[in-house]
């Protein structure tokens, strides 16, 4: 029989808990990218991201103890990121007004309509071979608003399904999935018409592949 | 009854995610078929989601991991650690 990923948790939190203090490291590697991530959502800045990531990721070792196991390991560990972040912005007294959560009542205003496009040429991956064109996405999921950003980042880059983001970030799944659509739409009419370029040139009546 | 272009935007990213009911997707589908607009939305929008999820767009900083793995070494390590 194979043991689920919870029991797996649970059986290296049992052990890490007593004495067997070196499999903390394998327990953590999984969930350090998403805690990064969220924490570069909140602090947008990588040292003070990297920092409060450290800080997370001690503070998740010494409470380990308190550990329910009626959540996935991540989504707890997500939670304590989630809290030192804002423990900063307060701190640093920058909270933005984008940073408010959750802002319901922009759930009913804003424009989400698409770019307007006739065709659309795949750009393939290996387009990101260009140092240029990961730049572009960057910037446009940077330059989103907050709720939209943090789930775009958990659910789009770090690949969490909707269950477990509502979880990391505490809203309903449903206000996941509205957020979700609007960052896409966001992200669809601002970087459509600017990388469009970057599709590969079709070739003439005999080039083959177009 | 034909859906309109507005209403395929609506549930442009259920779509992508499959998370949309046969139903309603057999509509897009014939919507779709015979318009070349949201068509093009659809196709850019599953394009740009899975060119953000590509490793090469948002990299952790180099030496993140080698960092914070020491830091838990020395925590480890303490008395009571």
């Amino acid at each position: 029989m194979t043991s689920t990923k919870t029991e797996i948790e649970v059986d290296y939190i049992r052990r890490i808990l007593a004495g067997e203090k070196q499999l903390f490291h394998d327990l953590i590697r999984p969930c350090e990218r998403a805690i990064f991530f969220v924490l570069m959502s909140l602090l947008r800045n990588e040292t003070e991201a990297e920092d409060a990531a450290q800080e997370t990721i001690i503070k998740i070792y010494q409470n380990l103890g308190k550990f329910r196991g009626d959540a996935q390991f991540r989504t707890w560990a997500l939670s304590i990121a989630r809290n030192e972040g804002l423990a900063r912005l307060r701190k640093i007294g920058n909270r933005r007004e984008d940073s408010l959560e959750p802002l319901d009542t922009d759930e009913q205003t804003g424009d989400y309509t698409p770019a307007i496009l006739t065709n659309w040429r795949e750009i393939p991956a290996e387009a990101l071979e260009q140092k240029e064109l990961a730049a572009i996405l960057r910037k446009a999921i940077e330059g989103l608003p907050e709720i939209y950003r943090n789930i775009v980042l958990l659910r789009d880059i770090e690949e969490m399904d909707i269950r477990e983001t509502a979880a990391a970030l505490g809203i309903s799944e449903s206000a996941v999935k509205v957020r979700l659509h609007r960052a896409r739409m966001l992200l669809q009419r601002n970087l459509a018409p600017q990388i469009k370029a970057f599709a590969p040139k079709r070739r003439g009546w005999f080039g083959g592949r177009i | 009854m034909r859906i309109d272009c507005k209403h395929v935007w609506e549930h442009i990213s259920a779509y992508v995610e499959n998370d949309v009911k046969a139903e309603l997707r057999a509509e897009i589908d014939r919507h779709l078929e015979t318009c070349e607009i949201c068509s093009a939305v659809l196709d850019s929008t599953r394009n740009i989601v899975i060119l953000i999820a590509d490793d090469r767009v948002f990299e952790i900083p180099a030496g993140f991991s080698e960092r914070l793995h020491a830091r838990i070494d020395e925590e480890i390590e303490q008395p009571g650690g």
